[in-house]
């Protein structure tokens, strides 16, 4: 009877040595760290006993950058703050910024961002499944979230002439119209996209191992996730039904029907279960949004002094080629004033702190990013893990460095 | 649960130097440093402000006092309101204001980064070290006179540093950065200025 051996002096040997506690650092550049983070940790055998998050390598100083150009030069900055989903940043700046102007954009404008920051959702979650798979050991899931994702971004760059570094929203608009036809391969992308999805998440929901890996593991209180400013997923797996979307609809959000998924136990296995099911109603989003996909103009019309007029009136008028010139080297026009806009995207909350004392160069602009808060509670819920679990709790948080360190 | 307007209202009536501040957007306050942590607590127990979103730090740039402002943005996740509250550091030379992490853990990081970015130091935080720079990085690089190119600084690894012969160099700038001033703008000042932060290790930085 294997389980009633002991050997009867191995408690007092054991005694006989000092405990002693093992420093380790994981990364910067560790495969399951997704980026440039390092994690300081303090370890009694495998456990952890304290872990402190060292970030900030790939601290680019955006912020900075932002105070020294004009709100339409800073756009391309943003798609580097989530780059796996720099459509939703886009599209959260502009309407930033169009809330210091008290701009509105028309219907289609609003619906070109929501289909576009939805799309961005389902590729930012397929990478996050993706990722947490391999953290778990699965590696399938990643080849086919990838596969899922290359189809995306091929309707990316024929929207925005890029696949990654999309900057697609201007101040009071877009960069451009959509394509002839474009709507009618969303729309045939989320026909197909529905089954396939089933398919991913099927690899994992009833999986032993996945389960094995995640259920329990990480687990974050309500009331912790509040306090620690947790956003997104994150904040939803552990049970508080807070989706911007919902509770403070913004480019017309409230059109459109949608159920916000919560957790129950705020572990990583409900923090995945939230992703997976935040893209079927990503989709359903999409669906609403083209049937309805309104005609008129893409771009504020009337807004002269913030959004660039079509380049054939430049061409061809006086007054247009004034305005160009003018919001080219000034910047859109903006009233003096602060506010504070957040947008839901895919990793959580994107925040703008715009201070403008007027003109086209904003005075101090602080980005909010959901990874950075997100991140902060690390040394609270990795103690007491294992280091490989660590690694699963790392792969459900689904950060971004990019946003984190900006 | 109390409406927003009623907190902001029964906020100012229990703190008489609360004054309002100008907002495109959310209901804003002022109010003075040694009253900011009781005026937090209140909103976060009493007025159902029970998530710190965002709190950072304004500089209004040297020569102007008060030059620090910290700004705490808070949301409530019953209401979905949110709230400003912003408080001048009272010392331009050393500014300080007490810390938020008593009230909400979330704030460390917030602050440590503010601390980092502008040298604030927020009395009684537990551990107020740089968390985007390195330890030991000399500047504060959010504030006004710092040059977007940077400033030639030293290595953290003395040793690498000792090694190499590399150090953390300027960029060049070309003459630039070219941007327009903020603020509102007249015919003659529309153009962006080149601000000249192209002092590199070819020319010497002019003394600020």
């Amino acid at each position: 009877m294997a389980a009633e051996f002991s050997f009867p002096d191995a408690a007092a040997r054991a005694a006989e040595f000092e405990p002693e506690k093992m420093s380790l650092s994981m990364g910067p550049s560790h495969p399951s760290t997704h980026g440039v983070l390092r994690l300081q940790m303090e370890l009694d055998g495998e456990i952890l006993t304290k872990c402190d998050p060292v970030i900030g390598y790939l601290h680019r100083g955006d912020e900075k950058i932002a105070e020294n150009m004009t709100y339409n030069q800073f756009v391309p900055y943003t798609d580097r703050l989530d780059y796996i989903a720099p459509l939703a940043n886009n599209m959260a700046y502009a309407i930033a910024v169009e809330r210091l102007a008290k701009l509105e954009v028309p219907a289609r404008c609003q619906a070109i961002r929501v289909i576009t920051a939805e799309m961005a959702r389902i590729s930012s979650h397929l990478l996050g499944l993706g990722a947490f798979g391999i953290d778990t050991g699965a590696w399938t899931v990643f080849m086919y979230a990838f596969t899922e994702r290359e189809k995306l971004y091929k309707l990316f760059e024929e929207l925005t002439g890029a696949r990654f570094t999309t900057s697609y929203s201007r101040i009071g608009g877009l960069a451009r119209d959509v394509p002839e036809g474009w709507t009618g391969r969303v729309d045939a992308f989320c026909d197909q996209f529905l089954p396939i999805l089933e398919e991913i998440l099927a690899l994992l929901t009833r999986n032993k191992i996945f389960m094995d890996r995640t259920v329990g593991v990480g687990v974050i209180s309500r009331e912790d996730a509040i306090a620690y400013g947790l956003t997104g997923p994150n904040l939803r797996g552990s049970g508080v039904g807070s989706d911007l979307r919902k509770d403070r609809p913004y480019s017309g959000y409230e059109q459109y029907e949608f159920d916000v998924p919560v957790g129950t136990k705020g572990d990583s296995y409900d923090r995945y279960l939230v992703r997976g099911e935040e893209m079927r109603q990503s989709v359903r989003i999409l669906k609403q949004a083209l049937a309805k996909f309104p005609g008129g103009p893409w771009y504020a019309t009337e807004a002269r002094r913030i959004f660039a007029p079509p380049k054939d009136k430049i061409l061809t008028s006086m007054e247009e080629l004034i305005q160009d010139f003018m919001i080219v080297t000034a910047g859109p026009q903006m009233p003096a004033g602060e506010v504070y806009f957040e947008a839901e995207n895919p990793k959580g909350v994107l925040g703008f702190y715009v201070v403008s004392k007027g003109g086209g160069v904003p005075w101090r602009l602080k980005i909010r990013s959901p990874s950075f808060c997100n991140l902060s509670i690390l040394p609270k819920v990795c103690v007491g893990h294992l280091i490989s679990d660590v690694v699963a709790i790392l792969g459900s948080f689904d950060f971004v460095m990019g946003e984190c360190d900006r | 649960m109390p409406a927003t307007a009623d907190v902001t209202t029964a906020l100012r009536e229990k703190f008489p130097h609360a004054t309002p501040r100008p907002s495109l957007d959310h209901p804003a306050v002022n109010l003075p440093a040694a009253e900011v942590l009781a005026a937090l607590q209140y909103l976060r127990d009493e007025g159902g402000f029970d998530m710190l979103a965002d709190l950072t730090a304004i500089d209004w740039a040297a020569g102007v006092s008060p030059r620090f402002t910290v700004v705490y943005h808070l949301l409530s996740t019953t209401r979905h309101d949110y709230i400003r509250v912003a408080t001048d550091c009272p010392d331009d030379a050393a500014p300080a204001v007490p810390s938020a992490t008593g009230l909400w853990p979330g704030a460390n990081w917030h602050e440590r980064e503010t601390y980092d970015m502008f040298g604030i130091t927020f009395t009684g935080h537990p551990d107020l070290r740089r968390i985007l720079m390195w330890d030991g990085y000399p500047h504060f690089p959010l504030r006004k006179e710092f040059p977007l190119a940077g400033i030639d600084t030293p290595l953290p690894d003395a040793e690498i540093m000792a090694e190499t012969g590399a150090r953390v160099i300027p960029a060049p700038m070309a003459g630039g950065p070219f941007v327009a001033a903020p603020g509102e703008i007249n015919l003659t000042e529309a153009e962006p200025r080149a601000k000249d932060e192209s002092w590199n290790e070819r020319r010497e930085k002019p003394d600020a």
